[in-house]
């Protein structure tokens, strides 16, 4: 639940709710990203986004996410439920 | 971009441990706090502390959101959980922390519909599938998670959505920070601060601590280097006697977080008079709850909540861990009584809770290899 899983954005699948599809290490799935939807750190296809229960919480580049993914992977069992859990979600 | 290839080089590591060392005035203990159950965990996944020169302490403060919610809001849960026709949606860190009554995983096991989610928008979808239900989210965490509850409320709202309702058990960083200042068993250097959250708040809110505790916070990424390059960041602050908030994570984390997030918050939620922390007791102004304007999808007001305090189990020294005042292989009920497997405290629980993150890593062990010989 706390770990920020970077995923790329994909598909913008609804724009009035803000609801983008993401990739996530071969996961594709919609998530939130309202947050990131205007301003400086505004998203669009291909963008790299840190991702937190659902929503989009920042914009990251993709030397970063790329990093943080392998991090992650590393980090194994944790990533690995976290993914679980991610592929279980169907966000509209 | 210059960071992630140093950060992830181990000469880099083994440079900034040396140059950590070199700034350690003789005779002088250093004790610096992280608050983040993200450092935790990468703390003792890679060993970072055996790299620190033994001057040099990380204590785990109140970072895990789920190591923090006190065992009488797990019984609250239960209650609503084993309702009749209520559907209790709940992130799976949840599942096994145990309140007085058992845990969320005990009572699905009894019959009562507990469903694990990943998000609050997935729990919004199950309301719209079963509108002759009502669906109740299980909403915890620090300001990581506090905007993700927000967005849904204001989505259930604007969908119109009746049959959904929010258990709100968002804390805030801040006011346990604070706490954890007050408290006198402890006396800390500094402060490694907590990414994500700071991509929600800022770096801003953290200035008090400088200013009127005259203490450094650097707020860090998550890789073993990325605590590293914090500790060192406290570290030279220390030795130019500094006491300022700086960002080592300014890859991710703005200065003003993200406003969009904290406006969401602040239109859904407003701040409780007092809250209980699991081991801290009660800290006032700590948490968040529904405004009236929500009072429509507030679990607590649409239902009876039972509200009972219960007391942590007297072998379980969870507060003292999440104080920092013990490390978890020092209370006396760890890895016998208490395990991952079996957990009394909540530590124990998440992967996050420093217990379970020394458990799982071998760290006890290897402690006691090391006291052996």
């Amino acid at each position: 639940m706390c770990l920020g899983i970077p995923g790329q954005i994909v598909d913008v699948v609804d724009h009035e709710h803000h609801i983008a599809k993401v990739d996530v290490s071969g996961v594709r799935r919609n998530v939130n990203v309202a947050l990131l939807a205007t301003g400086p750190d505004a998203v669009e296809v291909g963008d790299w986004v840190l991702i937190h229960v659902g929503f989009a919480m920042s914009k990251i580049d993709e030397e970063e996410a790329l990093a943080t993914r392998e991090f992650l992977e590393r980090l194994g069992n944790p990533y690995e439920q976290e993914l679980d859990e991610l592929r279980a979600s169907s966000i509209e | 971009m210059k960071y992630v290839d140093e950060y992830r080089s181990p000469d880099v590591a083994r440079r900034l441990a040396d140059q950590i060392a070199g700034l350690v005035e003789p005779g002088r203990q250093y004790k610096l706090m992280e608050v983040c159950g993200g450092h935790t965990h990468t703390i003792y996944k890679h060993g970072v502390e055996n790299l620190l020169p033994p001057a040099v302490d990380l204590i785990h403060g109140p970072g895990c959101p789920v190591c923090v919610i006190p065992m009488g809001r797990v019984d609250d849960a239960i209650a609503l959980a084993e309702r009749p026709n209520v559907i209790f949606t709940t992130f799976g860190d949840m599942m096994r922390v145990p309140g007085g009554n058992g845990s969320l995983l005990e009572a699905k096991a009894r019959g009562a519909d507990v469903r694990m989610v990943y998000s609050p928008l997935d729990a919004l979808r199950i309301a719209r599938e079963h509108p002759d239900h009502e669906v109740v989210f299980f909403a915890i965490g620090f300001e990581t998670t506090t905007p993700s509850t927000a967005l849904t409320l204001l989505r259930a709202r604007s969908e119109g959505i009746r049959n959904f309702f929010v258990f709100a058990n968002h804390v805030t960083i801040i006011p346990a920070i604070r706490a954890i200042l007050a408290s006198p068993d402890l006396r800390l250097d500094g402060f490694i601060g907590p990414g994500h959250v700071s991509t929600v708040i800022g770096t801003v809110p953290y200035r008090f601590i400088a200013q009127d505790h005259g203490k450094p916070l650097v707020v860090a990424g998550f890789e073993p280097l990325d605590v590293l390059q914090a500790a060192f960041m406290i570290m030279v602050q220390l030795a130019e006697g500094r006491a300022e908030v700086e960002n080592q994570y300014s890859r991710v984390v703005r200065e003003g977080g993200n406003e969009r997030a904290l406006e969401a918050i602040a239109e859904t939620m407003e701040v409780r008079t007092t809250f209980e922390w699991r081991g801290l007791g009660f800290i006032s102004q700590s948490a968040l709850k529904l405004r009236d304007e929500f009072a429509d999808w507030d679990a607590e007001l649409r239902y009876d909540v039972p509200g009972v305090r219960v007391a942590d189990p007297k072998a379980c020294q969870c507060g003292e861990v999440l104080k920092g005042v013990i490390k978890p292989w020092e209370c006396k009920v760890f890895g016998t009584a208490c395990t991952p497997e079996k957990p009394i405290g909540t530590c124990m629980v998440s992967s996050e809770g420093a217990c379970a993150a020394y458990y799982n890593y071998g760290r006890f062990s290897r402690r006691l290899e090391t006291l052996a010989t």
